[in-house]
C-alpha cells in the first residue's frame, strides 16, 4: 500500500506515492534519480548519504521518506548556484579533498553543517565534526584542508 | 609547457563534487530487474534442500535460480588466475568456486540462490522466503588450526586443507645453521590479522543481454574490465569475447577488492540471458563484509640473526596464509611472489629462506588488499628490526643504516640482486631515513620522551623502512611464476583531424586521477594544451585491451604504453610535417606543438599536420592516412619504490588510549608527474596502514561467524583518529621505463603499519613485553600497563 508524500528537494516540490518503508535515501536516488547521494552501508555509519533536511545535516538512510513529508531537502545536486560552485565544492577541488568521489557528496553536506554552526573551526573541530563520515581514500588529510579552504573563503 | 611535475588540479573532480559521478548502482536500464542473493548464515554446512516454492509466489518475483540451475547449465565457477605449485611439484589444489553452491556452504555468505524481482525490496522480501535446510558442520577459520589432523575439511579432496606449500630463498639448512651460530637472534611469532578492504562504494554489477544484437553488457564496480571479460568468456560462461562488453564506470575505491572476478558478475550476466531482462545486484555493506575478498591473514614465525656488531646474518620466515574457502583470482600470488620475494627488504641479509603454507578455511576468500603481500613482508622485517634493536640495546635508526644496501642507480651500477629472486631497479636508501630523522627531530623527541617519564603519558617512536615491488609486471617473469595472464598494458593515442587527442588506456581509475595525470603526460610529450586531451578508460568497447589497475602499475606500465603510442604519432607526424615543409625528417625539431626546420623559422603546427593526415591531398607518397596508434608495453622489470615511515604515539597510562601524535613519511616513488595526486595516494595508504595497526581486524567466532561484519562493529579510522601527515620524498628514477616512475598507490599502506606498532612497543618498553598483537587497542595496552 503506497502512501502520498510531498517533499521539496533542491527547491522543487515532488509529489509521489511511496511505500511507507521506503528510506529517504531511496526516495532521493530512485524516485527522483538524484544519484549524487550515495549508500555506503546499512548501519547509518558511513555518512555517504548525508543531505540537509530543513537546513540541518542528516543521514538520509536514518529516516523514512514519509517522515520527510512536507519538509525541505537539499542534496549535493543543489549545492552549486548554477555554474558557480559552493565554496566547499571549490575547496574539495582545490585541495584534492577527493579521490574516488564516493564519500564526497556526504562529506560536503556534512562540512556545510560544520561551517554553518562554526564558521571558523580548528583542525580538531573539523576532524571531530567529520566523525560520522568515512573516507577510505584520502586519509582525511586533504578533506580537512578543503574545509579550511571553504571556511576562509566564506569568512 | 611543463605539466609533468606540477600539481595540476584534477579534471575529473567536477562530476564528483556536483553529484554527477556515475557509479554502477546509479545506472538504471529499461526493464531492469533487481537481484538479492540468498546466502548461507553458516560457515560450514551441507545443503540438504532448497525450497523456493513460497518465494516464487511473492509479489514482483521474476525468477529464482539455485545451484541446481547453474549446475544444470554446466557452469563450473569462477577461476583462479595464478598457479603456485607444491614444493614437490604437484599442482596446487584448486577446488571449484561455484556461482551458487548446491552441495555445501563453505563460508558464511556463500550464495545459495539468486532471487530476481521487479524491485530490490521485493527481491529481498522473497529471498527471506527461500527455505534452506542445512546440516551444520564444525567450522575452522584459523589457518594454523586448519592444518591440524582432524580439523574440519573445507574441501573433501584437499587433505589437511593445504592448497599448496611453497618455499623460496637460500637452502633452509644453511639459513638455520647461520641462525644457530649467530651472536644474537630475534624471534617473533605474530599474526598479521585479516582486514577488510572496505571501499566505500559497495560492489555492484548489472548484467544486460541485448537480444537485438545478441550482445552482453556487464557494468561492474571493477578495477580491470578487460580481465573480467576474459575470465567471464574463456573460463566461466564460455561466451564469445567479441559479444561481451564490460564497463567499469566510476568506481568508488578498490584497494584490491575490486580486482577480482566475482561470482555475482557471472550470475547477473548469465541470468540476464535466461530472463531476457537486465539484472542489477548491489551488495549491502554487511554482504560486502562476507563476500569481498579480504586482505592479509598471516600467522608467522620469523627469525633474524645478527653478528656481534649488529650486521644481519640470516632471516627465516614460516607463514600460514589463510586463503579462505576458495582461491580468489590472484590469491596464490599474494603470500608467495608478492611477500616472500620482498624479504630482502632494504638490507644486505646474505641468507634468507621463506616457507608458506596456503590454507583453506571456512572464511571469505583472501586476496590482494592495498600492498598485497608487501605490507606483510614489511611488517615482518620491520618489527624484527625494531625488536632486535631493543634487545641488543641499539638505536633502531642506526641499526637500519648499518645494514642498508649501498646506493645503485640501475644504469652505472647494476640493479641489486636479492636472495629471494628479484633484482631491484634503483635505490638509495639512507637519504629517506636521514630525512625522516630530520623531520621528526629525533634527538629532541628522545629528550621529550625522557621528560615524559613519570607523567601520565608514555611517548614512543617507531620506524619502518620499506621496499615494494610495483609496476606489475613483466609478463614472461610472472608467467614463469604461475600467472595465467600477461601483465602488460595497452594504450591508443587517437589524434583527431583538429589536433585534439583521445587517449584510450587499459588502466582503470577508481580515485587515482588518471584523467589528470595521464593527460599531463600526453600534453607535455605532444606539446599541446591539456584541455586538448581526453583520457578514456574502463569500457571494453572503447578501449581495445587492458590489464587494469592494481599493484601501483598504472603510470609505470599504462603510462609507458601511452608514451610508446605518442612516439609513434610524433614519428609519423614528422613525416607529414617534412612533406609539408619540403624538408627532410632529420632536419626537423619538434617542440611546443610544432615541427620546425632546424636553423630556420619555417614550421608547421601539430593541428595542421593532424588535419593533413585526415585530408591527405598534399601528402607523402606511400604513407597511410590517419594519425592514430596503439601500443602494448610490457615492462622489463618490476619497479621498486621505497621509503621511511616514522610514527610517534602518545599513550595515556590511565586509560590505555593510544594516540598517533605524528606520522612522518618520506617516500621515493621515482619521478613524480603530479605531486598533489602522489601526496594524496600516500595519505590514503597511510590511513589504511595505520588503521590495521590500531583498530581494524576481522573477528571470527568459533562457529565461523564474522562477528564484526558491519560498520557499527568493524573499526576503521575516522577523521579524528588520525593526525595530519608530514610527508616528503626523495627521487630515484626508475631506470627501465620511459617516465622513470615507480608507482605510489600502495606505498603508504606498506610502510605505515609496523611504524605504529614499533612506536607502541617503544612507548611500552619499560613493561617487559616482547610483542603486542594487532590491532593495538586501548584495552590491550591498558592490560599491559596495568599488568593483567
Amino acid at each position: 500500500m503506497k502512501v502520498p508524500v510531498s517533499i521539496t528537494v533542491n527547491g522543487k516540490q515532488y509529489d509521489k506515492m511511496v511505500e511507507p518503508r521506503m528510506l529517504l535515501v531511496y526516495f532521493i536516488r530512485e524516485e527522483l534519480a538524484l544519484t549524487g547521494t550515495h549508500i555506503g552501508c546499512d548501519t547509518s555509519s558511513c555518512g555517504s548519504c548525508t543531505i540537509h533536511l530543513d537546513g540541518k545535516a542528516l543521514k538520509s538512510c536514518t529516516m523514512l521518506a514519509v517522515q520527510a513529508n512536507g519538509k525541505s531537502v537539499t542534496t549535493i545536486e543543489g549545492m552549486a548556484n548554477g555554474e558557480e560552485l559552493h565554496p566547499l565544492q571549490e575547496g574539495f577541488h582545490m585541495e584534492h579533498g577527493l579521490q574516488c568521489g564516493f564519500c564526497t557528496p556526504g562529506m560536503i553536506m556534512c562540512a556545510a553543517d560544520i561551517l554553518k554552526n562554526n564558521p571558523t573551526p580548528t583542525e580538531e573541530e573539523i576532524r571531530h565534526g567529520l566523525e560520522g563520515n568515512f573516507c577510505r581514500c584520502t586519509g582525511y588529510h586533504n578533506i580537512v584542508k578543503s574545509i579550511q579552504y571553504a571556511a576562509k573563503k566564506m569568512a | 609547457m611543463t605539466y609533468i611535475g606540477s600539481s595540476v588540479k584534477r579534471v575529473e573532480d567536477k562530476r564528483f563534487i556536483t553529484g554527477q559521478g556515475r557509479y554502477t548502482d546509479d545506472i538504471v536500464l529499461p526493464q531492469m530487474t533487481y537481484a538479492c542473493m540468498v546466502r548461507s548464515p553458516h560457515a560450514h554446512a551441507e545443503i540438504v534442500s532448497v525450497d523456493i516454492s513460497h518465494a516464487e509466489q511473492m509479489d514482483g518475483v521474476v525468477k529464482i535460480f539455485t545451484g541446481k540451475d547453474t549446475d544444470a547449465a554446466g557452469i563450473g565457477g569462477v577461476p583462479c588466475g595464478w598457479q603456485v605449485d607444491f614444493k614437490n611439484g604437484d599442482t596446487m589444489k584448486e577446488p571449484p568456486h561455484p556461482l551458487l553452491v548446491s552441495d555445501k556452504a563453505r563460508h558464511a555468505g556463500d550464495a545459495i540462490a539468486m532471487v530476481i524481482a521487479e524491485t530490490y525490496a521485493q527481491a529481498k522480501d522473497a529471498a527471506e522466503m527461500v527455505i534452506v535446510e542445512y546440516n551444520v558442520l564444525p567450522a575452522v577459520t584459523n589457518s594454523k588450526a586448519a592444518r591440524a589432523d582432524g580439523a574440519p575439511q573445507v574441501h573433501a579432496d584437499v587433505p589437511n586443507n593445504l592448497a599448496f606449500d611453497w618455499e623460496l630463498g637460500n637452502p633452509r639448512e644453511e639459513v638455520d645453521a647461520a641462525i644457530a651460530g649467530a651472536h644474537h637472534v630475534t624471534t617473533l611469532e605474530f599474526i598479521n590479522q585479516r582486514v577488510i578492504c572496505n571501499a566505500i562504494e559497495p560492489r555492484s554489477a548489472i548484467g544486460h543481454f541485448d537480444t537485438a544484437y545478441d550482445k552482453y553488457t556487464l557494468y561492474t564496480s571493477t578495477q580491470n574490465p578487460h580481465l573480467i571479460r576474459l575470465l567471464l568468456c574463456a573460463f566461466v560462461l564460455g561466451l564469445p569475447e567479441h559479444k561481451v562488453r564490460v564497463v567499469g564506470p566510476d568506481v568508488g575505491g578498490g584497494f584490491g577488492s575490486k580486482i577480482f572476478h566475482y561470482t555475482e558478475e557471472a550470475l547477473v550476466i548469465w541470468g540476464s540471458n535466461q530472463i531476457k531482462r537486465p539484472i542489477k545486484w548491489t551488495a549491502e555493506r554487511s554482504e560486502s563484509f562476507v563476500t569481498d575478498a579480504a586482505g592479509r591473514d598471516h600467522i608467522t614465525t620469523a627469525k633474524m640473526a645478527f653478528d656481534k656488531d649488529g650486521n644481519v646474518l640470516a632471516l627465516s620466515a614460516d607463514t600460514f596464509a589463510n586463503m579462505g574457502a576458495y582461491l580468489s583470482t590472484f590469491a596464490p600470488a599474494v603470500p608467495t611472489y608478492l611477500h616472500g620475494t620482498l624479504l630482502q627488504g632494504l638490507y644486505t641479509t646474505p641468507l634468507i629462506n621463506v616457507s608458506v603454507d596456503a590454507v583453506f578455511t571456512n572464511t571469505t576468500a583472501v586476496d590482494a588488499y592495498r600492498g598485497a603481500g608487501r605490507p606483510e613482508a614489511t611488517y615482518l622485517l620491520e618489527r624484527l628490526m625494531d625488536t632486535a634493536a631493543l634487545e641488543m640495546g641499539r638505536d633502531p635508526a642506526e641499526l637500519r643504516l648499518q645494514n642498508f644496501i649501498e646506493p645503485f642507480d640501475g644504469v652505472e651500477q647494476e640493479g641489486y640482486v636479492t636472495q629471494v629472486a628479484l633484482q631491484y631497479d634503483s635505490g638509495n636508501y639512507a637519504p629517506v631515513l636521514k630525512r625522516g630523522l630530520e623531520m621528526v627531530g629525533y634527538e629532541q623527541f628522545r629528550a621529550d620522551q625522557k621528560a615524559a617519564e613519570g607523567t601520565g603519558k608514555l611517548l614512543g617512536i617507531g620506524f619502518s623502512t620499506y621496499i615494494e615491488a610495483c609496476g606489475i609486471a613483466p609478463s614472461a617473469v610472472v608467467g614463469a611464476l604461475g600467472a595465467r595472464a600477461g601483465l602488460f598494458e595497452s594504450a591508443q593515442v587517437q589524434v583527431h583531424p583538429t589536433g585534439k587527442v583521445s587517449v584510450y588506456s587499459g588502466s582503470h581509475s577508481h580515485g587515482q586521477g588518471h584523467e589528470t595525470s595521464f593527460a599531463q603526460v600526453v600534453a607535455d610529450k605532444m606539446g599541446i594544451p591539456m584541455e586538448d586531451v581526453e583520457i578514456i578508460h574502463g569500457d571494453s568497447d572503447a578501449v581495445a585491451f587492458g590489464m587494469g589497475t592494481y599493484g601501483s602499475r598504472s603510470l609505470a606500465v599504462g603510462g609507458s604504453a601511452i608514451v610508446k603510442s605518442i612516439e609513434k604519432v610524433l614519428e609519423k607526424g614528422a613525416k607529414i610535417a617534412a612533406h609539408l615543409l619540403e624538408a627532410s625528417v632529420e632536419d626537423l625539431d619538434y617542440a611546443e606543438g610544432k615541427w620546425t626546420v632546424r636553423g630556420t623559422d619555417k614550421s608547421v603546427a601539430f593541428g595542421d599536420v593532424s588535419l593533413t593526415a585526415y585530408v591527405p591531398h598534399n601528402y607523402p607518397e606511400g604513407l597511410e592516412p590517419g594519425l592514430d596508434f596503439s601500443s602494448f608495453y610490457d615492462p622489463a622489470n618490476f619497479t621498486y619504490p621505497f621509503g621511511c615511515h616514522i610514527c610517534i604515539v602518545e599513550i595515556d597510562k590511565e586509560s590505555g588510549v593510544v594516540k598517533v601524535k605524528r606520522f612522518i613519511a618520506v617516500d621515493d616513488v621515482g619521478n613524480v608527474i603530479n605531486p598533489m595526486i602522489v601526496d594524496g595516494q600516500i595519505h590514503g595508504g597511510l590511513a589504511q596502514g595505520i588503521g590495521q595497526a590500531f583498530c581494524e581486524g576481522a573477528i571470527y567466532d568459533e562457529s565461523g561467524q564474522l562477528v564484526n561484519g558491519t560498520y557499527m562493529d568493524y573499526v576503521m579510522p575516522r577523521a579524528d583518529d588520525l593526525p595530519s601527515f608530514e610527508i616528503d620524498r626523495t627521487v630515484t628514477p626508475c631506470p627501465h621505463n620511459p617516465l622513470g616512475v615507480k608507482g605510489a598507490g600502495e606505498a603508504g599502506c606498506i610502510g605505515a603499519t609496523p611504524a605504529v606498532v614499533n612506536a607502541v612497543m617503544d612507548a611500552l618498553k619499560g613493561y617487559g613485553i616482547h610483542d603486542v598483537e594487532m590491532p593495538v587497542t586501548s584495552q590491550k595496552v591498558w592490560n599491559i600497563i596495568h599488568g593483567s
